[in-house]
């Protein structure tokens, strides 16, 4: 799905060669400041490498638009951002972002059941806790139904139960849908046991 | 014109009285703003005499290069003072947005209201020229200020929600629709509330000159509502223009997001 190759960027990053594979999870692992997060923002095109070069599907980085990349490889930053308005609004912004069609209310109370989340529909979304929050911005970026799923340590905020509940539905989810799945997390626990690869980073080292 | 009572200079002297006095209240209050209580009113003494003599020779001497001059200084002046008085460092890229959008967005009103609306004659009559063009020019420099200010605010201080949303492959455009709106609905807002008012709250200061000047009221009036329309026109084209091309300024050719850190 993915390759890099010689890839530089400042002096955080310096990767020889890295494969993600299709439909795959891949876990990126290591001590804070890494470039865990920097890796994530290189793969959805939301930042440029210095240095080498990304291939999605075979095709160059530099020959895809990233408008398009991204509404294929989709993003989930770690701090998840609300936008104001109901859950329901919070939910569907993913997809007016995108310009993919509206879903039916139906389908959004089953994502809010995958993530664990018994809300209503037009509950006040500032009002949730961090972790609702944080399930919220991961339902949306669910319901878009990308091709990848990069996502920044989703579960940060939420407690060890929850956490592997979800990462759970989460993974399940995905296999069963043949999408690929990249994530960053903190949790040896949750790399080890759900992810295909294990990608380990450490500072300005060589893999 | 009969019946108008031409200002003596010891009427005009009388109203510094007015001044002396404030000053004096200002000073009992210990509030400390008497040097700027009083540079301005030199300032603006100084500024107004030297634009009366300025006017009246133009007027007497009217060349289609004096009016074409005054304009471009109007215009330097305007665009100068909103890069200036901004509490933000503008970009390079933006600092051009922002005389780009004023000239288009001026220039093009100027020209339809003084050649379709008016109608004047000859072209360059410094007489309409000259303050209609000042009007327009003033009112959309204070429009492009504010929605200068709210278009960099919002980029900084959403800068997240704005980087969230491209992740989600919004475009530019969608990532940061919601501020490039509240912005024009800033910029565009005092000039809304100053039409709501007009003539209940307060009688506009053209309207107002006309009509202590003798010019019969229902003139002024007309005047009043085409210069009102004019520059709601100008103030909205120029700012559109301007957040039009402003935002793609904070993005690059990738689509990324182009702010500091």
């Amino acid at each position: 799905m993915f390759l890099l190759k010689d890839i530089k960027y400042k002096d955080i990053l310096d990767i020889k060669e890295l494969k993600f594979e299709e439909s795959k999870v891949a876990c990126i692992v290591g001590e804070s400041g890494s470039g865990k997060t920097t890796l994530l923002r290189l793969l959805n095109k939301l930042i440029s490498c210095d240095g080498g070069e990304i291939f999605y599907k075979n095709k160059p980085f530099k020959h895809i638009n990233s408008v398009d990349l991204r509404r294929e490889v989709v993003m989930l930053p770690q701090a998840p951002a609300i936008y104001g308005g109901s859950i329901k609004d919070n939910l569907l912004i993913g997809l007016k972002f995108g310009e993919k069609p509206i879903v039916s209310d139906e389908r959004l109370l089953e994502i809010l059941r995958l993530v664990k989340l018994n809300k209503g529909l037009n509950d006040d979304a500032d009002k949730l806790s961090g972790g609702e929050k944080q399930r919220i911005a991961l339902g949306r970026v669910i319901l878009m139904e990308p091709e990848v799923l990069l996502l920044d340590e989703p579960s940060s905020a939420l407690d060890e139960d929850t956490e592997e509940l979800i990462i759970e539905a989460l993974v399940s989810y995905t296999r069963n849908r043949g999408k690929t799945l990249i994530m960053v997390t903190h949790s040896k626990k949750i790399a080890g046991s759900f992810s295909d690869k294990i990608v380990e980073l450490s500072k300005r080292d060589s893999y | 014109m009969e019946g108008v009572i031409d200002l003596q200079l010891w009427q005009l002297a009388a109203s510094y009285v007015f001044i002396v006095i404030l000053l004096f209240i200002v000073k009992a209050r210990g509030i400390s703003r008497e040097k700027e209580i009083i540079v301005s009113s030199i300032r603006m003494t100084l500024q107004l005499i030297l634009t009366g003599y300025l006017l009246v020779y133009l007027f007497n001497n009217s060349n289609p290069l004096y009016t074409l001059l005054v304009i471009a200084i109007m215009e330097v002046f305007a665009i100068y003072n909103i890069i200036k008085r901004s509490k933000f460092k503008l970009s390079k890229g933006l600092k051009r947005i922002v005389a780009i959008s004023m000239l288009f967005g001026t220039l093009s009103s100027i020209l339809y209201f003084l050649f379709v609306v008016v109608n004047i004659s000859p072209w360059y009559n410094p007489r309409y020229f000259i303050p209609i063009a000042g009007m327009l020019i003033g009112n959309s420099m204070t429009g492009i200020s504010l929605g200068v200010t709210r278009l960099v605010d919002g980029m900084y201080t959403k800068r997240y929600l704005v980087e969230s949303a491209l992740m989600l492959g919004a475009t530019p455009k969608g990532a940061s629709k919601e501020i490039v709106d509240n912005a024009f609905d800033s910029a565009i807002l005092p000039t809304i509330n100053s039409m709501v008012g007009m003539g209940i709250v307060f009688l506009p200061g053209m309207m107002t000159g006309q009509i202590l000047s003798g010019t019969s009221p229902v003139t002024s009036i007309k005047y009043q509502i085409a210069i009102m329309l004019g520059i709601l026109g100008s103030v909205a084209l120029t700012v559109i223009i301007f957040l039009h091309l402003g935002y793609k300024t904070f993005f690059n050719d990738e689509s990324q997001l182009n702010i500091g850190e």
